[in-house]
């Protein structure tokens, strides 16, 4: 039998290279194997952490996977009804005004049933940060056409793919709220690699920065895959995200005044 | 010194939020209530007490920053009128699930659809039986003057804060538009966020130098934690129930035939009680304060030595049902008497009822 023991190396300051961001909670996830979601909350957690926020941020979680963001970072949530985070935000930013208020919501929660209370919120520069997690389906409900389905993409209700002239088109939430005056800082990211990883979470720090500092809305779109949904393999799905979604959805920033606030 | 004015119902709604220490009003315009938010901009309390008020883009909206202020622990609320309060059934539900405490006050108008902008007393079905989703209960105040209007909002803070739970203030539009003698409260201070921190330790406010952090939450997908909070927030309205009760009774000790009447109804009945008396009718009134809890107690006390009860509503007769139920004796006839559409019956005209149900039922 092989001697396993030279293998064992000790853990040290000098030759710790990563580990899970300190407010990730040691929980184990209910995710797919091969969402985005959990590579998103890591992001979350680390970006709180980065800028010594966990005493003063409250997160809004939404209806749909990810509604139960708050077994899995060690801050303050309060769980809104379908699409309603962001006017639960508003009031809690505006009540409290020195803390970090985030809503990460889906693209059903916030493209369909609360697109009106994403968009008045923007409207209203409420200070507050929305993280929106785009992968053009409903994952929750098993499957089903979101506002942000590709044209001819197939779901549980497009069985032959999505039609322009029954469905409409795919909605570019990012690009409408890009829009208003209200709106400080409006960009799409997405995780499929390490240096898009990256790039998303300075994304993520900087929405939060302006929450905290009352610089008006901010609003981060992660192109995300939902490999289930989609019916591929989490590899297929990232292939077919870079080809189709960032396609109809480009990456990068459609909008930052943060300097000018 | 006495602070005493002659002002509207929904006027003095806005000078009591204020002055009863709230953090924060969401409202969306409706008829008959839109006083209410017209006069706290007016009164910009956020220059004096720092109270936020936020005029939002739908009664959807409103109710869900009314859910956002509660989950801090801020003593925030809202005021609609009926088709408003259809809207925000949804998030009262989700108030009850997640224990949240608020003021939500209904300026009743006629209904259904689009109905009518002028009073009436219809929403008693979807303001005290729930209206939305899921077993849960609110305590329902039912002011029937202006000064009342005054006094049940700081009323209803305690309750709401007692409880942890929404409570209702069910107006009328008569109430709300009448103009009457008011004695305003002194002003309260809004709490520190220490004092918040304190009195509301569950209170999602950042998790400042708490190491647990609290999660504001109506979601129990787990069958046994689901029932188990359902047990615990009956456990909370069976304590309204013995604990809340509030009513006037007016001449019931001898009465055979009792009026049971809330609102504005109850002051047109309280005349024709007094009319009833001078003619020699041994004719009492019942006025629920609390239509959550019922005052089931006293109307069955009544109900030994009484040949009948009319329930007097503006609406085609809703209350009566708990009225029923309370009486719980089938040979004890119960009646209603009510005008729709924004029709406020006169003494007259129940008076007249009454004693065509006197006769009836031969008590006259």
């Amino acid at each position: 039998m092989a001697d396993t023991t030279q293998f064992e190396v000790a853990e040290t300051e000098a030759n710790l290279v990563y580990s899970r961001p300190r407010l990730l909670l040691d929980t184990t996830m209910h995710y797919c194997p091969g969402c985005s979601h959990g590579t998103v909350h890591k992001l979350v957690a680390e970006a709180i952490d980065e800028l010594g926020a966990e005493d003063k941020a409250i997160g809004i979680t939404p209806v749909g996977c990810a509604a139960f963001l708050y077994n899995y970072i060690d801050i303050d949530w309060v769980q809104a009804s379908h699409g309603r985070a962001p006017s639960v935000a508003t009031a809690m930013k505006r009540l409290c005004p020195d803390k970090l208020v985030f809503t990460y919501q889906g693209d059903g929660d916030l493209a369909a049933i609360g697109t009106a209370e994403a968009i008045h919120a923007a409207n209203r520069g409420d200070n507050i940060a929305i993280i929106f997690i785009n992968n053009a389906i409903y994952g929750m409900t098993g499957g089903q056409m979101a506002p942000t389905t590709l044209l001819g993409m197939k779901t549980a209700t497009t069985p032959q793919g999505r039609d322009a002239d029954l469905n409409g088109y795919p909605f570019k939430v990012a690009n409408v709220l890009s829009l208003l005056d209200g709106v400080t800082y409006v960009t799409r990211q997405s995780v499929n690699t390490p240096a898009n990883v990256r790039k998303a979470k300075k994304a993520i720090k900087k929405a939060f920065d302006n929450s905290i500092n009352n610089r008006g809305l901010s609003f981060v779109e992660i192109v995300a895959t939902c490999n289930s949904g989609w019916k591929m393999s989490p590899i297929a799905a990232n292939h077919w995200m870079e080809e189709n979604m960032h396609a109809a959805y480009p990456l990068g920033d459609l909008k930052d005044l943060t300097g000018d606030k | 010194m006495e602070d005493i004015k002659l002002m509207k119902g929904n006027e003095v709604l806005a000078y009591a939020a204020i002055r009863c220490g709230a953090d924060g009003y969401f409202g969306y315009p409706i008829t008959p209530q839109s006083e209410v938010l017209e006069t706290l901009t007016e009164l910009r309390p956020w220059e004096t007490t720092g109270m936020v008020v936020l005029q939002a883009e739908s009664e959807v909206a409103a109710i869900n920053m009314v859910y956002g202020g509660a989950s801090a622990g801020k003593r925030v609320l809202v005021s609609t009128s009926s088709p408003g309060l259809s809207l925000m059934c949804e998030g009262l539900s989700y108030l009850a699930g997640a224990e949240l405490p608020c003021v939500v006050i209904d300026v009743s108008r006629g209904g259904p659809g689009l109905g009518t902008i002028q009073a009436s007393q219809a929403d008693y079905f979807q303001v005290v039986k729930g209206g939305g989703h899921g077993d849960y209960h609110t305590p329902v105040l039912a002011p029937n003057s202006v000064q009342e209007m005054n006094d049940f909002v700081d009323l209803a803070f305690d309750l709401a804060f007692k409880y942890l739970n929404p409570v209702v203030i069910l107006a009328d539009g008569v109430i709300g538009q009448m103009m009457e003698k008011v004695h305003l409260s002194p002003q309260k201070p809004r709490r520190t966020e220490e004092q918040i921190r304190q009195e509301c330790p569950w209170a999602a406010l950042g998790k400042g130098s708490r190491t647990q952090r609290n999660i504001i939450t109506s979601c129990y997908i787990d069958p046994e934690t689901m029932e188990h909070h359902n047990h615990k927030l009956q456990a909370k309205y069976d304590q309204m129930v013995r604990e809340e009760v509030r009513y006037e009774a007016m001449e019931t000790a001898d009465a055979e035939y009792i009026l049971v009447a809330y609102g504005a109804s109850s002051r047109i009945c309280a005349k024709v009680v007094e009319d009833a008396r001078r003619d020699g009718l041994k004719v009492g009134l019942i006025r629920p304060i609390t239509l959550f809890p019922f005052p089931s107690a006293p109307i069955r006390e009544a109900a030994a030595h009484a040949k009948g009860f009319l329930s007097v509503e503006l609406s085609m007769g809703q209350m009566i049902e708990d009225v029923q139920l309370a009486v719980g004796n089938a040979s004890i006839p119960v009646r209603h008497f009510g005008r729709t559409g924004g029709i406020i019956h006169s003494p007259r005209e129940v008076y007249t009822a009454l004693k065509q149900f006197m006769t009836e039922t031969g008590g006259l």
